[in-house]
């Protein structure tokens, strides 16, 4: 570890360069990088020649994959609560996280910003921040679970989305919400209606009884305590509620879809 | 040949029988599930290390990235679990866990241990396993239970909460999935060096006697 370290450029982010240079490769290669150790590992040992090659294991690994989406969405419970902590347990300092450094996190002026709404919704109009902080909400002290394996705990209040949905007259029976969001290079995100219409599923305005920082998604994060971090959308412009299923920034890398916890 | 002749050879056969065809079909299908599983959980582990000292090269992972190798860790999972439960069905039902890993004794341990260490412990007869192999056996079965039951907690932390909760909680579950995983790799360490110092016991597990 002490090795790899100086192996590191100081000021360079190793996720974003790892990143940048994946986006170089052609798309053959970066289709192989994937599965990586598949052709020398135990695959090879495995079949003991090259009949599943990289990219037919790649097919399978995605197919498993959406077989996954459907069990979790089996498994999930849309009446089981993710446990509550005291305020005691909330985790200092609660750590920043993206795929860049925090002085990339998008700066929104919360005067201009507004929340744009579309797709299956009887209203279509923007919602400003004035008019959205008005609206009924929660607090929650929830467990954030990244996909790296570490977790935090935090405080965030907002409003039940499902009462937003109610509010804007949503069609519930459609799929997924699908949000857009102010970081570089596009964040998005779909979100199973019934995750969406979870009580615990909240539009976060704040964070520690404190307006949301910058840091941590201001104006708006889509808080989900059901599922993994990347799942919680944070500086959110805009929700379309659709039946189609339009993928999203680290799903589309290979992220499972429902990640649910 | 007479029928009856052919039918003592064919008794004959199925006696010298030392691993049955399901006991071998499921083994080597629980090592390719568990290599799968170890490398792939190794590269995840690399995400979000346990311990800032230790991180593994990518010479023993899989999947290349993060997201590489959850696809396969959520992906062998499925495999090393039906196999698991298939395996644990059939052993309880057709009596083989009793009659190959019972009885086990502190004593009968201690004593086939230091015959084993003083290479005075007899492989005649491989149908019949020592204190040591049942020892070991029956506790990696054991270990192969917490190890899905923990990975289950770390999965579905909401969904499974009271799971999580037996465990101590996500974070402690993580540890435990962790040392779980080095306990079985320190098993097969020693599974394999025996298998390959007695060379008839892995023929056995291949074709059966």
């Amino acid at each position: 570890m002490g090795r790899l370290r100086k192996l590191l450029i100081p000021g360079v982010d190793k996720k974003l360069l790892v990143r940048d240079a994946t986006r170089l490769m052609p798309d053959l290669t970066r289709r192989r990088f994937i599965s990586g150790g598949a052709s020398f590992g135990a695959l090879t040992l495995l079949t003991g020649c090259d009949v599943i090659d990289s990219d037919s294991a790649e097919e399978m690994l995605k197919k498993v994959s959406k077989f996954n989406d459907a069990v979790q969405a089996f498994i999930f419970n849309p009446h089981a609560l993710a446990p509550t902590f005291p305020e005691s347990a909330i985790t200092k300092p609660f750590p920043f996280n993206a795929y860049y450094e925090v002085d990339d996190a998008p700066d929104i002026d919360g005067k201009d910003w507004k929340l744009e709404v579309s797709g299956l919704v009887e209203n279509k109009k923007a919602w400003t921040l004035d008019e959205l902080y008005k609206l009924p909400q929660q607090k929650q002290v929830t467990r954030h679970i990244c996909v790296e394996g570490w977790s935090a705990i935090g405080s965030w209040t907002g409003t039940p989305l499902s009462y937003f949905l109610k509010v804007i007259g949503a069609d519930t029976t459609a799929k997924y919400c699908w949000f857009q969001c102010a970081d570089k290079d596009g964040y998005n995100s779909p979100l199973d209606m019934e995750t969406a219409l979870h009580p615990q599923t909240i539009m976060a305005f704040r964070f520690a009884d404190e307006i949301l920082p910058r840091a941590y998604g201001f104006p708006m994060k889509i808080r989900v305590p059901t599922k993994l971090g990347f799942k919680n959308p944070k500086y959110v412009i805009s929700m379309e509620v659709t039946n189609d299923y339009k993928g999203g920034y680290w799903e589309d890398q290979g992220y499972n879809s429902f990640s649910g916890s | 040949m007479t029928s009856l002749a052919a039918a003592e050879q064919r008794t004959a056969t199925a006696s010298r029988v030392i691993q049955p065809a399901w006991v071998r079909v499921m083994h080597w299908t629980n090592a390719v599930a568990i290599i799968l599983m170890i490398m792939s959980g190794l590269q995840i582990y690399d995400a979000s290390p346990l311990f800032n000292s230790l991180t593994f090269s990518r010479t023993v992972t899989l999947g290349g990235w993060l997201g590489g190798a959850l696809l396969w860790h959520f992906a062998a999972m499925w495999l090393l679990m039906v196999n698991g439960l298939a395996y644990l069905v059939t052993g309880f039902v057709t009596g083989r866990f009793k009659k190959k890993l019972l009885p086990i004794s502190p004593r009968g341990v201690i004593s086939d241990a230091v015959a084993a260490l003083t290479f005075r412990l007899s492989h005649d007869d491989l149908s019949k396993y020592n204190q040591v192999q049942r020892l070991l056996y029956a506790g990696i079965i054991a270990v192969g239970i917490v190890i899905v039951l923990s990975g289950l907690s770390i999965w579905k932390p909401v969904q499974f909460q009271y799971l999580t909760a037996l465990f101590g909680g996500y974070d402690i579950a993580r540890y435990v999935h962790f040392f779980c995983m080095s306990t079985i790799v320190a098993f097969l360490a020693i599974h394999v060096l025996l298998a390959v110092l007695v060379p008839k016991s892995l023929r056995a597990m291949i074709i059966g006697h």
